[in-house]
């Protein structure tokens, strides 16, 4: 055929690698293996070490029996986790249903709304919130001007369970998000044709339906919140010690590893045996939105009572739906969704407003409203050599995170993509543990590695912290849009001649960009906004920005600080809108 | 009612009409339907079938227009205590439930006590032949078992009228095939009355009393397969069911004063009244013959003839199809027997059609 002669043949090679696809997670795999579990077993090892000896020793784990303060704490730590990630779920449920219901170009842009709050740095967040809940905060003044009493938020319970649950609800409505939408509308459809009411409906297919979102959500703000210490230790008193910040202090003030590694310990076994409760109940596949496959329990009475369960609070709502349709008309009921997100979205947008005008203020207390305004603590930060060595080197450590971030955590969702299924479950896990262990615990064992390696105060060993953190970003943004990718293309490629190199470059790369300029982007704003990294590796003249927004906040409260919060505010939210328009446009 | 018809529909449309923002997806729209009637609405992708649908079980609210059923309005009325039942494409099985919690849900819905509860799951079940899979969970079953499971949960509560939107959509022909005598038997057995979506001819052919034809968010035309096969009122009806040859052109009058049909084709004469000064005439390939030898000039009065050559042989098994391209380059489709002589390929033919055999539409 005249076509054929026209047409170079493809060049056989005589070798050619034959990488299967795990080989892609390698690179992630040996960084992860130096740079996470290697630390984190050492700092744990640690805790079974006498300090003085070397020799195996339950020292560590004796004394937090003993000490009632460090029982106290652990309680604690229980309490205010186990209340954060109840009140995320129960605030932020309805706000994610009401998001899944939206058709898909209004979720879009009504969704920012919570991506904002949940990419916006805890300090800037923890800082709002001082400036509003403050004794002559903004709640307070606006109390008085009403007659009303003077409202004590700071430094006690309320004030870190109102930030701790600010500072999660974004994260669980996210969470929950994914699977809400990936609920069949026709289901719903269905059970109407059938005779099931809408409350029924709801309680009967839709509630059940949503349940893996919710566990998922439940699992990671849990876990999240068992080791924050940055709300505790601005918002909280002294009897609202968090685990995390005993682990600062021993290693800050007392250079106690073998009990910080206990506390540790404690911290990540807690941590795991969450997520196994939850491996067990759901399989940790549903975190990626997979459908949950359900073990021989799946049957079992478990279930039948859950269903019964369902079956009263259907019957229950049904009925009271009713009684409230004929009392309050029909009107009622669907007005009071959409109040309630208007408040809730208040909740979480407001607060961070507050900096604002605080950053323009003439005056040098953090009054609310500002006796007049003016750009003063702009020049002062920018005319602050500390202040501008720490944004510079937060901009250059995020870049370079960022970009290392996403080459490897690209690699290993394609990997992911790619595995035999039976090697999925390894690379998922294996990639995510970084968001499941806790910061403090990564952060610790990292301290130690880097003294012995001399990496503390670098930009090189913030660079590799930063990214151990924000890989599980990264990895699960690419494999986002893997998983949506059709494969057959590929095939398609190499029966036109493609060799895989070239197939991924010119056919898989440009169509899932979407999903790796996402990744950079996040791994950018992990980077940007980490503290606790910083805390231990960054120190003296290397410090970043979220560090020394840190020290300042513990130190004195200023206005510079908000002027530095809008800096950080206004960076990442240029960076969310910037993903946010590639994302439609591509 | 006073003076209540002898037999009053199942069903009445009345002047249904819907809009999305600009796109109209259902012209007002009238439609009866008799008690234990199968109707299908047939037409293509788009053309607002399962708008109508939705609009009679409830699923979306109408602009304008009536729905009854057994003479009692209800388009007011909430899906959920409508009593119809609804087939969906993709079958919408409750992924978190059994089969037999599946097809239980409407009845408990109905507040059904436990007892009868399963006596009637377990006879409905085994009226789609599936009594050994009820614990099964939707996602272990196959396509076509998962479609039984859908019907079985529709026809166990025997609502009086019964919605299905393409329910063999997704699945192969041989399955689609043997599920049409299913629902065909389900049909019999419970009396319900049916309206059936599908874009597939041979389906709706094979499974209606009655045929509703729609297009561009109108009903083309409504009667017995037969009927719309024989005298379709309209070039897309003809074009929609089975294969047709159609002709365009002005109507005008012979030299003897006949009426006939000027087209690029060629004149043609017509039985019956023209419908307008332009018209199309239908001819089925099964009533066009042909003949070997073109006989130039000596044109058999009673007869209409094209002349071309033959640009194609299909092979259908129980027919050959001869397609005729004509010298305006129109095409011509001819259907013979199997035992036929063929012509050859590339081989000039004239084919030729009784008046009375064709039909003339707007
Ligand atoms: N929710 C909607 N929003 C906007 N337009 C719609 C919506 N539903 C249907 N339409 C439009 O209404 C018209 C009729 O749609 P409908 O779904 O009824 O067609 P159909 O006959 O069922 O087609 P198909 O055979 O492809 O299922 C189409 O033009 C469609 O685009
Ligand atoms: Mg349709």
């Amino acid at each position: 055929m005249s076509l054929a002669a026209t047409v170079p043949a493809v060049p056989a090679r005589r070798w050619r690698p034959r990488f299967g696809p795990l080989w892609l997670a390698a690179p992630g795999f040996a960084f992860l293996a130096v740079f996470f579990l290697l630390p984190v077993a050492q700092l744990l090892g640690l805790s079974l070490e006498d300090p003085q000896t070397g020799a195996l020793s339950a020292t560590a784990y004796l004394r937090l029996l003993h000490v009632d303060v460090y029982l106290r704490v652990l309680g604690i730590t229980f309490r205010i986790a186990t209340l954060t990630a109840l009140a995320s779920l129960l605030l932020g449920y309805p706000l994610a249903y009401w998001l899944a219901q939206l058709p898909d170009r209004r979720r879009g842009r009504m969704i920012l709304l919570v991506v904002v709050p949940f990419w916006t740095s805890y300090l800037v967040k923890t800082f709002a919130w001082m400036i509003v809940l403050g004794r002559t905060g903004l709640l307070n003044r606006v109390s008085a001007a009403l007659g009303g009493p003077e409202l004590d938020l700071l430094h006690n319970e309320a004030g870190v369970l109102i930030g701790m649950v600010h500072a999660m609800l974004p994260l669980a409505v996210l969470t929950m998000l994914p699977v809400m939408t990936g609920i069949d509308r026709r289901l719903g459809q269905a059970a109407g044709t059938l005779g099931a009411a809408p409350a029924r409906s709801f309680w009967l297919v839709w509630f059940p339906l949503s349940m893996p979102g919710v566990a998922a959500a439940g699992l990671l703000t849990f876990i999240s919140s068992l080791g924050f210490f940055i709300v505790p230790a601005l918002l909280g008193g002294r009897h609202q010690t968090m685990l995390a910040q005993l682990v600062i202090v021993q290693i800050q003030e007392m250079l106690n590893w073998g009990f910080a590694g206990a506390l540790a310990a404690l911290l990540l076994v807690t941590a795991l045996a969450t997520c196994w409760l939850y491996d067990r109940v759901f399989g940790l596949s549903s975190l990626s939105g997979e459908p949950p496959r359900r073990r021989g329990g799946g049957r079992g009475l478990l279930r039948r009572l859950g269903l019964g369960l369902l079956g009263l609070a259907a019957t229950a709502s049904a009925a009271l739906a009713e009684a409230v349709a004929r009392i309050a008309g029909p009107g009622l009921r669907r007005r009071l969704l959409p109040g309630y997100v208007v408040l809730l979205l208040v909740f979480l947008v407001a607060p961070t407003l507050v900096v604002l005008p605080i950053a323009f203020t003439s005056s040098h207390f953090l009054e609310f409203p500002p006796p007049g305004y003016g750009t003063h603590w702009f020049e002062v930060y920018l005319s602050s050599p500390v202040w501008i060595s720490a944004t510079l080197r937060s901009f250059g450590v995020a870049f370079a995170t960022a970009l290392i971030a996403t080459v490897i955590g690209g690699l290993g969702a394609l990997a992911l993509a790619r595995a035999r299924a039976r090697w999925r479950g390894a690379v998922f896990a294996f990639f995510l543990a970084p968001m499941i262990v806790p910061r403090i615990v990564i952060a610790v064992g990292l301290f130690y590695l880097f003294a012995k390696l001399g990496l503390v105060a670098t930009n090189l060993g913030l660079t590799i912290g930063h990214t151990v953190l924000a890989l599980p970003f990264a990895f699960i943004a690419v494999a986002a849009v893997l998983k949506s990718y059709d494969w057959r293309l590929n095939q398609a490629a190499a029966t036109l001649g493609a060799n895989g190199l070239q197939a991924l470059r010119l056919v898989t790369v440009p169509l899932i960009k979407g999903g790796v300029v996402a990744a950079f982007l996040f791994a950018f704003i992990t980077s940007f906004d980490e503290l606790t990294v910083a805390i231990f590796v960054s120190g003296g003249v290397t410090t970043t920005l979220p560090k020394q927004m840190w020290d300042d906040m513990i130190l004195q409260l200023n206005p510079t600080l908000a002027a530095v919060s809008v800096v950080v505010f206004v960076v990442i939210t240029a960076v969310l809108l910037g993903a946010e328009r590639l994302r439609r446009s591509g | 009612m006073t003076d209540a018809p002898p037999r009053q529909p199942k069903l009445v449309v009345d002047g249904l009409a819907k809009s999305y923002g600009p796109v109209v997806a259902l012209e007002p729209t009238r439609l009866d339907v008799q008690p234990g009637e199968f109707l299908t609405l047939l037409g293509p992708s788009g053309s607002g079938k399962t708008t109508l649908l939705q609009l009679i079980a409830g699923l979306v609210e109408p602009d304008a227009g009536r729905i009854l059923i057994d003479g009692r309005d209800e388009t007011r009325t909430p899906v959920h205590r409508r009593d119809i039942g609804l087939v969906f494409q993709h079958y919408a099985l409750f992924p978190h439930l059994t089969v037999s919690e599946n097809v239980g849900f409407p009845l408990r819905m109905r507040g059904c006590r436990a007892r009868a509860l399963a006596e009637r799951v377990e006879a409905a079940l085994a009226m789609v032949r599936l009594d050994h899979l009820k614990e099964r969970f939707p996602r272990e079953l196959s396509g076509g078992q998962q479609q039984r499971v859908a019907l079985a949960r529709c026809f166990v509560y025997q609502p009086s009228v019964i919605l299905m939107d393409e329910p063999l959509g997704a699945l192969d022909k041989k399955l689609r095939e043997h599920m049409q005598i299913e629902i065909k038997r389900l049909h019999r057995e419970s009396a319900a009355t049916i309206v059936y979506v599908t874009h597939d001819q041979e389906e709706a052919l094979a499974l209606s009393d009655r045929i509703c034809l729609m297009n561009h968010a109108r009903v083309e035309q409504t009667g017995v397969p037969q009927e719309i096969y024989a005298h379709p009122r309209s070039a897309f009806a003809a074009d929609f069911i089975g294969l047709s040859n159609i002709f365009r052109g002005r109507v005008e009058r012979s030299a003897e004063g006949r009426p006939l049909l000027a087209t690029p084709a060629g004149r043609f004469l017509f039985d019956g009244a023209a419908p307008g000064a332009e018209a199309s005439l239908v001819v089925r390939p099964e009533h066009l013959t042909l003949e070997a030898e073109p006989k130039n000039g000596v044109a058999a009065p009673a007869l209409n003839r094209v002349a071309g050559e033959v640009a194609e042989l299909v092979y259908a098994g129980s027919e050959t199809r001869v397609l005729i391209a004509l010298p305006d380059g129109a095409v011509v489709t001819v259907r013979l027997a199997p035992d036929a002589a063929l012509p050859r390929l590339g081989q000039p033919v004239t084919a030729c059609w009784r008046p009375e055999a064709a039909v003339l539409v707007p």
